[in-house]
């Protein structure tokens, strides 16, 4: 249903009571930007000498460090999750029971417990000394449970003549998981995937709690030494360092939507999945049953 | 077991604090996400660009950096004492309202178009179609991701012990740092929240299936 089926084109006097609105509406808005900055420049925030500190090399430095600390515990996330995800999501399509349960209960236990908890306990617990390899295996832990649920969806949602056809060649039960059916679901799910990817990024930002210098933590480490005008400059540099790490997400997030929009235009007979999908956020799969029925219904009618 | 009982006073506060600040933002995340949903929709373009804007830039933006925002640049604007526990719920609430408004607005466009249709040439306003006829058949659809929204929401309340909320994470956080074996704490706090999220996911199920007897 297009939001336009809720309302007429309007006439003279609805363009003159929704200008109204808009007008209202804008002017709330700014009004509300406009105390924002006068309260921040009352308590002295917008000043030079509070946002000048950027210019200086050393903090500069910093923050490219910080990037890349982020970047670093993302990518070892990123490929550890989709290794994990991989792995427990054959595990968990596999024949025999053990295999299956145990995969099970390990997705459906971690998949529950809060990423934080599971972050520092892995922190203080295992890898004390080693702030970015806890970070990264928490990060692995969680996100492969939910990239193996995304993939479990991909393989259903693969037309079921796919593994027939194949099992008729002869290959053997690892060659169809992995050269018939795997591929295909990764590419339905790839704009899903990345959207998880997209979380796990995100999700770096909790190594600020187990003091990784990742971006946050550069930011507080920045804003508590640095000291101006008898002020510490926490505002300036959340501001700047916020800034920097949402366009990075947003970047990530707009290409799911991209691969989701081109896949859309290919004839596979495989529905693709959403870029918007884990609602998930740092959150739970159970969404995913959501997304399953959106792939994994359309098995049988499709092109074989 | 010895660490729960000896501790089992703080434990408590803990697990009553993780389900205040869930049940707290929850309703914020619902009320917000609602009105913005019907910002998404609605005929007036600086509304439905606000609802867009606010929706794109909150799930772009980690959780952590959400809380940061609020412990640090809210009170220099707006209302300085406010209690941690306050902005740790409108941080989590704001940050989840967007994802409800997304499955909100989903949930709109599987009624059917002639509901819509419908209701419009009997002469409703938009705000009427919306409350009485849409959302009303929307709340269906809308219920099972609802469900994974606020188990999030259950999950992400953990950051705020790190920002001196009282709740789980602050217990365990308090335990390992009095020098107690991480993992017996570990899995009394993830028992704690096993306990707030399948509590929830059974309240949904029931609300679930409420709902499919109304039709």
């Amino acid at each position: 249903m297009s939001a336009s089926v809720l309302y007429d084109a309007p006439g003279p006097k609805a363009v003159v009571r929704n200008r109204i609105y808009a007008v209202v509406g804008s002017l709330a808005l700014i009004a509300l930007i406009a105390l924002a900055i006068v309260r921040l420049a009352d308590k002295g925030n917008l000043d030079y000498a509070m946002w000048d500190i950027f210019n200086y090399a050393g903090i500069r430095q910093n923050i490219a460090d910080a990037v890349l600390a982020t970047l670093k515990a993302f990518g070892l996330a990123a490929v550890g999750s989709l290794v994990l995800g991989l792995l427990l999501a054959v595990a968990r399509l596999s024949d025999h029971k053990p295999v299956r349960w145990a995969a099970t209960a390990f997705i459906e236990v971690f998949r529950s417990i809060p990423l934080l908890i599971t972050i520092y306990a892995v922190w203080v617990g295992f890898l004390a000394d080693y702030s970015m390899w806890a970070l990264a295996l928490g990060l692995s832990i969680y996100n492969g449970c939910v990239q193996a649920e995304v993939l479990r969806a991909g393989v259903n949602s693969v037309p079921k003549g796919q593994r027939e056809a194949a099992y008729a060649l002869g290959m053997s039960k690892s060659q169809v998981m992995m050269s018939v059916l795997m591929p295909q679901a990764v590419r339905a799910m790839l704009p899903t995937i990345i959207s998880q990817l997209v979380v796990t990024l995100k999700d770096t930002s909790l190594g600020f709690i187990i003091l990784y210098p990742e971006l946050l933590q550069t930011a507080r480490l920045i804003a508590s030494n640095t000291q101006v005008n008898g002020q510490y400059p926490y505002v300036s540099t959340i501001v700047v360092i916020g800034s920097i790490y949402v366009a990075m997400c947003l970047l990530l997030s707009a290409l799911a939507t991209w691969i989701e929009k081109r896949g859309r235009r290919a004839k596979t007979g495989i529905t693709m999945g959403s870029a918007a999908a884990p609602v998930t956020a740092a959150g739970p799969g159970a969404v995913l049953a959501a997304e399953g029925t959106d792939g994994s219904d359309v098995a049988p009618a499709t092109t074989n | 077991m010895n660490v729960l009982l000896d501790h089992f006073a703080e434990f408590r506060d803990g697990f009553i604090g993780t389900v205040e600040i869930t049940a707290v933002s929850s309703v914020i995340a619902l009320v917000l996400g609602l009105l913005l949903a019907g910002f998404r929709v609605s005929p007036v373009p600086p509304l439905r660009f606000f609802g867009t804007a606010w929706v794109t830039l909150l799930r772009n933006t980690p959780l952590t950096l959400l809380f940061l925002v609020f412990f640090f640049v809210v009170p220099e604007i707006f209302f300085p004492g406010m209690s941690p526990f306050l902005l740790g719920s409108l941080a989590l609430g704001f940050y989840t309202a967007s994802f409800v408004c997304e499955a909100v607005r989903s949930g709109i466009s599987t009624v059917p178009l002639g509901q819509a249709e419908a209701a419009r040439s009997i002469g409703m306003s938009f705000t009427q179609t919306l409350r009485l006829i849409v959302l009303p058949q929307a709340t269906r659809t809308v219920i099972p991701p609802l469900s994974s929204i606020f188990i999030a929401l259950t999950k992400n309340s953990a950051i705020a012990g790190a920002f001196s909320v009282t709740e789980l994470f602050g217990w365990q956080k308090l335990l390992s740092e009095d020098g107690y074996d991480i993992v017996p704490v570990f899995i009394w706090v993830a028992l704690g929240y096993l306990i707030v999220t399948f509590a929830m996911s059974g309240l949904f199920r029931l609300l679930e299936r409420r709902m499919e007897v109304a039709r």
